[in-house]
């Protein structure tokens, strides 16, 4: 089923309760309403503050570098002998990944809001350390939660967040990685919530945060979509995007959603294989449920429980995913894929040696899966990948894979 | 009338305040939670409070997690919690039985097969924590329709508005969390929850009773003076976590625990 989406479609939604569709919503308990109203009110009304838009346009340009270039991959093009590969390098943002878009603008909604102290969540340490750096530059309080599993295969990372003046929190409930960062730092906003700003890293989480984390991700579409105009001299034929909890992917695809011919891949972590279930590809072989305060799919066993996942990469493995994803996979907007953990370090392989740019193992799987798509598609065609981040966090666990000890 | 309702009722008329225990169910193992039941009934409980295990208790301090995480070691379903209160309803029917847990295991097993099985098996209300009245337009009227009191938070950050709002979707009572912050945690001031409840109560003609942070027969005092009842949670599950390999020493213990409180309670009202 495919509908074609308009303007006027798109900008009802989410509706005034935060549903895309089936999807989104506020499942929180009660202690947090309050505030979340108060974000949305302050929100929607700093969206239509020029001043408030101003500032975070000459943050973007001035201390992030924007706009990030896109570039023409002609040596991986000509390897895999189809379709034109792009790349959106947003790898060169400050921080190295485009994380940082959104904390920008988080950290300056907590500073219209008068709040000193900044709690987020993180998996590979990306958000964290995009957290740490706008908190050391408006000189915040900063909180970094991260699964214990993550501090030890992101050590980089976290001594990044700490040279940036952030104390992280090491999280060993649960499974000890993403979601249960993400717990604890609700728990957290819970019992801080007068003074506390909650950064939440990407577009999950209950109403507003899948809403002004795309708002502040839809900078990369936006820009892809005149640079492709202006040096490809045409609208991009697929977007390919990893998906974690859908940041990079959902700033990248929604300023395309109306443009019926531009295809949309989002690609989750398959692990060790969909069918060995020790993956984090909740849109490819999850369910609905609630989790985190939304609706959308999620990876969970018959009793409702979430179950634990598996990727090569601490910033995919996420039982769940951004409620706009689930709705654009249900209407049939959007395509969501999934490729393996060695499929993604071979792209991280080709795109280090083909190109001289080494991703992040979270933008290995989009690169692998566009390699792949790419080489059924004609010489006129062109695919843009989104260079989500960075590869230098993940030369450790690169390394580790190949049996070498740094 | 409801049970939740009727228990509440005749307290009032004597004069005396609800004890509502909190346990998570399968913990230490799902063996022995309908003996535990009862053990709470003969230390005084009113109405229970029983936690169904989650896998992210997002509102949850760590010993209630650790609660979850003991109980999910044995694979305690919500299938085999309803059975749980099936078993203990077979010699108690008097005393009302809460089920409080979060939204997904709910929705897995589907919204009417859960409300159905739950009716069936003697539960008498819901406390969905991660459900405000606002997303739960499918779930309560599946509720009410059993027969069964959906039951809803109410924070130290509700507006006066949404706490009218909260309590016309609510019946049997409404649930005071008496400060900001995770079960477990200890930065109850009385002082303030007195103040709250007495506002709440010129909101709403329901019953409160008022959660988190009650530890003692001092709390549970001083928040009963002021409420229709008190739930007492984390310290319950720390003494099963305590004496998780001896069932008949956390017998011992969790009426030593409760017995203090229900004294106070009642000597409130003489
Ligand atoms: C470089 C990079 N790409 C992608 C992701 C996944 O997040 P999202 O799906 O929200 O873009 C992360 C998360 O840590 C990341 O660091």
């Amino acid at each position: 089923m495919s509908i074609k989406l308009t303007d006027e479609m798109l900008s009802m939604l989410p509706d005034t309760r935060g549903h895309f569709g089936d999807y989104g919503g506020r499942f929180v308990s009660e202690t947090l309403f309050d505030s979340l109203e108060t974000l949305e009110r302050e929100y929607l009304r700093l969206k239509k503050d020029p001043q408030f838009q101003a500032q975070f346009d000459k943050d973007l340009a001035d201390y992030v570098g924007r706009p990030s270039p896109l570039y023409f991959a002609e040596r991986l093009t000509k390897v895999v002998g189809g379709a034109q590969i792009w790349l959106k390098r947003e790898d060169l943002n400050h921080t190295g990944a485009h994380k940082i878009n959104n904390t920008i603008g988080q950290a300056l909604l907590a500073n219209f809001l008068g709040k000193k102290r900044v709690i987020a969540e993180t998996g590979a340490g990306q958000h964290g350390v995009a957290t740490a750096t706008v908190c050391a530059r408006l000189g915040l309080e900063c909180h970094v939660f991260m699964g214990a599993e993550d501090v030890k295969r992101q050590s980089l990372n976290v001594f990044r967040m700490k040279l940036l003046g952030a104390q992280v929190h090491a999280v060993t409930s649960g499974t000890r990685t993403l979601k249960d960062a993400m717990n604890d730092a609700m728990r957290d906003w819970v019992t801080n919530v007068d003074d506390t700003f909650y950064i939440i890293g990407t577009v999950a989480g209950p109403h507003p945060y899948p809403l002004l984390v795309r708002d502040f991700q839809a900078v990369i579409g936006r820009e892809t979509r005149e640079q492709s105009l202006h040096q490809a001299g045409k609208l991009p034929d697929a977007l390919v995007a990893c998906v974690g909890g859908g940041s990079n992917a959902i700033g990248m695809f929604y300023p395309f959603l109306t443009d019926e011919s531009v295809q949309l891949y989002g690609v989750e972590a398959g692990g060790l294989g969909i069918e060995t279930g020790q993956h984090a590809a909740p849109l490819s072989a999850g369910r609905p449920g609630v989790l985190h305060g939304n609706r959308t799919y999620l990876m969970e066993d018959e009793n409702g429980q979430i179950s634990g996942t598996h990727s090569v990469s601490a910033g995919l493995d996420y039982p769940g995913v951004g409620p706009e994803h689930s709705w654009l996979k249900d209407i049939g907007r959007a395509n969501y894929v999934s490729v393996t953990d060695e499929e993604a370090l071979d792209g991280f392989r080709k795109l280090t040696r083909i190109e001289g740019i080494m991703p992040a193992l979270e933008t290995a799987h989009a690169v692998a899966y566009a390699m792949k798509l790419a080489a059924g598609m004609g010489p006129d065609e062109v695919v843009v990948i989104n260079v989500s981040g960075r590869g230098d966090k993940d030369i450790h666990t690169v390394a580790q894979m190949d049996g070498i000890e740094l | 009338m409801s049970r939740i309702e009727g228990v509440l009722k005749s307290l009032k008329g004597q004069g005396r305040k609800a004890l509502i225990p909190f346990i998570t169910a399968g913990d230490p193992s799902p063996d022995q939670t309908v003996d535990l039941l009862h053990t709470l009934v003969e230390a005084g409980a009113d109405i229970i409070e029983l936690g169904v295990p989650f896998s992210d208790p997002m509102a949850d301090g760590p010993v209630i997690q650790a609660a979850c995480e003991r109980a999910l070691v044995h694979g305690t379903s919500l299938r085999q919690v309803l059975g749980m209160v099936r078993t203990f309803r077979e010699t108690n029917t008097t005393t009302p039985i809460v089920l409080m847990g979060y939204l997904n295991p709910m929705e897995a097993m589907g919204t009417a097969v859960f409300a159905d099985l739950a009716a069936e098996s003697g539960v008498d209300g819901v406390l969905t924590v991660d459900l405000p009245p606002e997303e739960a337009d499918e779930v309560a009227p599946l509720l009410t329709a059993r027969n069964l009191d959906a039951i809803f938070l109410l924070a130290p950050t509700t507006s006066d508005e949404r706490i009218r709002a909260i309590s016309q979707h609510s019946s049997g009572y409404v649930y005071y969390v008496s400060f900001k912050g995770v079960t477990g945690a200890s930065n109850i001031n009385v002082e303030e929850v007195a103040g709250k409840v007495r506002h709440i109560h010129e909101l709403t003609a329901l019953p409160v009773a008022v959660g988190f942070g009650i530890r003692d027969a001092g709390t549970a005092a001083a928040v009963g003076r002021v409420s229709d009842g008190v739930i007492v949670g984390s310290v319950l599950v720390n003494t099963i976590a305590q004496h998780q390999t001896d069932p008949a020493q956390l017998k011992r213990a969790l009426t030593d625990l409760l017995h203090p409180m229900r004294e106070a309670l009642d000597g409130l009202s003489s």
